[in-house]
């Protein structure tokens, strides 16, 4: 009996034995045809740019937008600065300047029909005036320098030379990331002062139908304080200053918000904005200054003759000579000498 | 003459991160500034592959047709070099580069990011070679030695290959046939519009 129980255990076992063993001897051969291939399940580059547009893994360093390991948009940014940005601006800002010597060309000046009286009202007192030499002037330097960005080494490294250049373009990146901060402080100011006067009102409509009374001479259709005209102006450096502030913004604060695409889309908006504003503040640069007589002292000593602001802005005079108790001349104009 | 160009064999990378060391040795490079990086792809996952990457001096280098300043050069064989001396630091280059390759000294904010610093492919900048000026701004020009870049010189699984593109293309296409597999050359189609067919 114990003989024969111990036997039977002992086949028992050797039949397992056999049984793994032909396990492993018939699973041998079968991986031994098919080599292993390390790449079947590996990432690869093409998918990742095609799903993701980008490959980003995990990285050992602090710097955390290093872990972006391919970022093809960096191509399409170049195409947007150095092809799109580029016409954009040059056609704007070009094609406005040509359009306004078009202008001058067949209109000429804008002159008071009635002739100066000699008699003068204040339109903008002296804040109002700060604020927009404020804004203005440094806007002036941030387009210049901002355009230097774009247009500099096709039209002032030839002339300088690239040190020359590189001092004078050093200077304009401080100053273009310093007075932003002026810059987007008179905007805020100019949206507090002149906001209620740029509200769209009944008589834009019969202005911009009349062209303003831009293209034919005597023609003067009635305003308030701001045209539709200046209105379009005051919304266009509203807008467009806060496009340019919150892009500028990430700009100079780079990667705190963003990644970088969104670093790439900020410069775009920064970019293209920028074209449009520029171009626009040229025309209201013309118009405010060579192009219509008695214009520029309205932000220039304050105070403008009383016939220019009776043509351009009739309502307004009516309601500053309403305010001063129906009197014919209102108490702050004076007589010039 | 070579068209340089670096090839990282992602299946043969283990993520030992000794080039980025080498290089940070070699060059001097401050801390903050990583010329060469390694990047692992799904860590920790099936598949994961490392890739270490530094600038891949491109074809018609989108940082040089960026700059506003015209900073940078291409050498005869084909590594992309730049002037400190002319950077402004406006961080343009690192926008455009697919890569990330360029490096600023500071944080950046109030464009204070200082003269960029990347890969030279060990070949130094423009000043003469292996100038003390040369080193203090660039690091070391071993290219004008006659030695390769020290990272994949010292690659211990040769992962990282450096020379002439159609040489370090035909190593890397043997390698492929005769193990039996590859998954490409990581960043070639971006940098140099041409991949590796095997």
């Amino acid at each position: 009996m114990k003989h024969v129980l111990s036997f039977s255990l002992r086949a028992a076992l050797f039949g397992l034995f056999g049984a793994v063993l032909a396990t492993f001897v018939a699973a041998t051969p079968a991986a031994a045809q098919q080599p292993f291939n390390p790449t079947a399940q590996a990432v690869k580059e093409e998918q990742l740019l095609q799903q993701l547009q980008q490959v980003q893994g995990r990285i050992s360093i602090p710097d955390a937008k290093a872990s972006v390991l391919i970022q093809p948009a960096g191509r399409e940014w170049r195409t947007f600065h150095n092809t799109t940005v580029f016409w954009t601006g040059a056609i704007s800002i070009l094609g406005m300047m040509g359009l306004l010597a078009a202008f001058y060309a067949v209109r000429g000046r804008i002159t008071i029909d009635a002739g100066p009286s000699g008699r003068t009202i204040l339109r903008f007192n002296s804040f109002e005036r700060f604020v927009h030499w404020m804004t203005a002037g440094t806007f002036i330097v941030l387009a210049l320098t901002g355009l230097n960005v774009v247009f500099g080494k096709y039209v002032l490294m030839p002339l300088f030379g690239p040190e020359a250049f590189t001092t004078v373009s050093l200077l304009g990146k401080y100053a273009h990331n310093y007075l932003a901060f002026p810059f987007m402080l008179g905007v805020v100011f100019m949206f507090l002062v002149w906001v209620k006067d740029n509200l769209p009102s009944s008589v834009d409509a019969a202005w911009i139908k009349a062209g303003g009374g831009l293209f034919v001479k005597g023609a003067h259709p009635p305003a308030k304080k701001f045209n539709a005209g200046q209105k379009v102006i005051f919304w266009t450096v509203i807008l467009g200053g806060v496009a340019l502030s919150i892009s500028g913004l990430i700009l100079l604060f780079p990667f705190y918000v963003t990644t970088i695409e969104g670093m790439q889309t900020a410069q775009i908006v920064h970019g293209l904005v920028s074209a449009v504003i520029v171009a626009i503040m040229i025309a209201h640069i013309y118009i405010g200054s060579v192009g219509m007589e008695g214009a520029f002292d309205a932000m220039g000593s304050g105070e403008v003759d009383l016939n220019w602001a009776k043509e351009h802005h009739s309502l307004w005079v009516a309601e500053e000579m309403g305010k001063a108790g129906n009197a014919k001349v209102p108490p702050s104009a004076v007589a010039a000498e | 003459m070579a068209r340089m160009k670096f090839l990282c064999d992602a299946d043969r990378c283990i993520e030992c991160n000794a080039c980025v060391t080498a290089c940070k040795n070699e060059h001097e490079v401050p801390w903050g500034i990583n010329r060469r990086r390694v990047v692992t792809i799904n860590d920790g996952k099936p598949g994961e592959r490392s890739v270490s990457m530094a600038c891949m001096h491109c074809t018609d280098a989108p940082c040089a047709a960026v700059c506003p300043v015209d900073c940078f050069l291409t050498t005869a064989d084909g590594v992309v070099l730049h002037s400190k001396d002319l950077c402004i630091g406006c961080g343009y280059c690192f926008y455009a580069c697919p890569f990330g390759a360029p490096q600023y000294p500071k944080v950046g904010n109030f464009g204070s990011r200082g003269k960029m610093d990347k890969c030279t492919y060990c070949a130094g900048g423009p000043e003469a070679d292996n100038s003390p000026e040369e080193y203090v701004k660039y690091g070391a020009n071993r290219l004008a030695e006659g030695k390769l870049p020290i990272c994949a010189e010292m690659c211990s699984t040769k992962a990282l290959l450096a020379g002439d593109g159609e040489m370090i293309a035909t190593i890397y296409k043997e390698r492929v046939l005769k193990r039996g597999y590859g998954s490409g050359a990581w960043g070639w189609k971006v940098a140099y519009k041409e991949t590796i067919a095997v």
